[in-house]
């Protein structure tokens, strides 16, 4: 009922049509960038009021409410007031390292949401190793992390910037293993057919106990590889006044800040994808009726109830549990998870084996 | 060996019911996050605010209808006080009705902006004639307002309070 591809089908057609093939690519790119980067600037917006005033309410207090309806135009405030700030530079600042690596925390940010499937034919780019493409990708970031905190000459910057390497390197494995498991149930890297496959249930419905598993060793590898509460260690408030971007202000900062969000939304977007059937809507069995309710609801608003279910249960991970130390967070992968994930893996590969999932 | 996988897995499960438990006690607060917030929009609820009890907003001396203290002038609270915020000027005076000298209070000097509001001169004040009072709006904009006399014009020691 709620298909896209036919009207993406269609604006291409028309580009096509009036201009020369050459023109009508470049117009088709152009068009897919300024979508994205909307997107990227609006979630951004939307996130962070929706995590000062979850926060708030976890702890019992009000949260932004004077600006605007219940304080909604508080972002936009925000963003006003980082734009008007004036870029200050550390004099002894490897400056093109420094401007540098917020650009690359934004690339690597915005590569990953381009993966993502927010309805059917509503993705800007659907390749064949989708998933692996995705656990490349999203580690690009950590460069840009290093970068700003080597360039920054700093030692909050440097240290904060230095424990994100070891953070990264370590949970990068447990992403790419509980990943690996739920492939082993699709059979397929590609994005789009793994929501097929999800057609008549979700994975984690289908998937059994190693479904379940799988989804929370990956929401909890992936927090930290998006170096999320409780593992925030680069910019530990109380250790490392604001870790790796210690030394950056006004527009420069505000990408790190907005790419740290954003990538909170790719993160419940693959779980959605990956494990909660994307925008499929939800079926139950056998009951016709209210599967037709169900599947009157457009798929892309199913996509975002799911991705902000995922981003709530981020939230509440986050205002709930306390920071970790550096030993506690390494141990925590190396003796838990991984060793977790690895018999989650070989467990699903016998489920497999037998026939028993889907 | 057996044990040791066992231990291991049990102290996972304890781990989780851990991170369980503290998930339940802040998920119930966002549950009832509407009733319970204890932030005050304070200018908006400026009528209405209550402070708490055992507030401290400034050292007030009370008085009664009748415009009576219970200020003996016994300079225990200026004694008390660790920074010289109080000072008692004090005369004897012929009291109209016995006829006999007293001690009087003539000014209770309070000096606001050197008052650190520790509680100490109302600990000390054998006749409860000062407490701590409410009020936390002190913003003037100079600062010889911020020394005050507590005594009203006029008033006098209530009765029965030296006996």
């Amino acid at each position: 009922m709620y298909d896209f591809t036919t009207l993406v089908q269609s604006i291409g057609n028309f580009l096509h049509g009036q201009f020369s093939p050459g023109v009508a690519t470049a117009l088709e790119w152009t068009l897919v960038i300024l979508v994205y980067l909307a997107l990227y600037a609006i979630l951004g917006l939307v996130l962070v009021y929706v995590e000062r005033r979850v926060c708030a309410f976890f702890q019992l207090r009000l949260g932004p409410n004077r600006v605007g309806w219940a304080g909604t135009a508080q972002t936009v405030a925000d963003a006003l007031k980082l734009l008007l700030k004036e870029p200050v530079t550390v004099n002894k600042a490897d400056k093109l390292l420094y401007n540098l690596a917020p650009f690359i925390i934004t690339l690597a940010a915005l590569t990953v949401i381009s993966l993502v499937p927010f309805a059917k034919g509503l993705q800007a780019f659907d390749i064949n190793i989708g998933l692996l493409f995705i656990v490349a990708v999203s580690s690009l970031g950590v460069v840009g992390i290093l970068l700003a905190g080597w360039s920054s000459n700093n030692k909050y910057a440097l240290i904060g910037a230095m424990r994100s390497g070891a953070q990264i390197v370590s949970y990068e494995l447990s992403v790419g293993l509980s990943l690996l498991t739920m492939v082993l149930l699709t059979g397929t890297l590609q994005l789009s057919t793994i929501i097929e496959t999800q057609a008549n249930g979700w994975w984690i419905f289908k998937g059994h106990v190693p479904a379940i598993i799988a989804f929370f060793l990956y929401l909890t590898a992936s927090i930290a590889e998006i170096n999320r509460g409780p593992f925030d260690l680069p910019e530990a408030e109380s250790e490392l006044t604001a870790g790796f971007h210690t030394e950056y202000s006004g527009l420069k900062f505000a990408f790190f800040f907005l790419a740290e969000f954003v990538n909170m939304f790719t993160v419940a977007a693959i779980a959605t994808t990956v494990f909660l059937g994307g925008w499929m809507p939800f079926h139950l069995g056998d009951w016709a009726g209210f599967n037709a309710v169900m599947d009157f609801v457009p798929p892309i608003l199913w996509f975002f109830l799911k991705v902000s279910a995922v981003i709530f249960l981020m939230m509440w991970f986050k205002w709930t549990f306390p920071r970790l130390r550096i030993d506690q967070l390494l141990k925590l992968e190396w003796k838990y998870l991984m060793p977790l994930n690895l018999m989650n893996l070989v467990f699903t590969a016998i489920l497999v084996y037998l026939g028993w999932h889907g | 060996m057996f044990r040791a996988i066992y231990e291991y897995f049990k102290e996972i499960l304890l781990a989780i019911r851990g991170l369980i438990n503290g998930m339940r006690i802040t998920g119930k607060y966002i549950a009832h996050a509407r009733k319970e917030i204890i932030t005050q929009e304070y200018p908006d609820n400026r009528d209405t605010l209550q402070m708490f009890d055992r507030f401290r907003g400034e050292v007030v001396l009370l008085h009664n209808e009748n415009n009576e203290h219970r200020c003996t002038g016994c300079s225990a609270c200026e004694v008390a006080c660790p920074n010289g915020s109080i000072e008692i000027i004090w005369a004897r005076r012929e009291d109209p009705e016995t006829g006999k000298k007293k001690k009087q209070i003539e000014t209770f000097v309070y000096h606001l902006s050197m008052c650190t509001m520790c509680n100490l001169c109302i600990l000390a004040c054998p006749t409860d004639a000062i407490k701590m009072g409410h009020d936390f709006e002190h913003a003037v904009f100079d600062r010889s307002q911020l020394t005050k006399v507590l005594n009203r014009p006029g008033s006098k020691l209530e009765k029965g309070v030296e006996e």
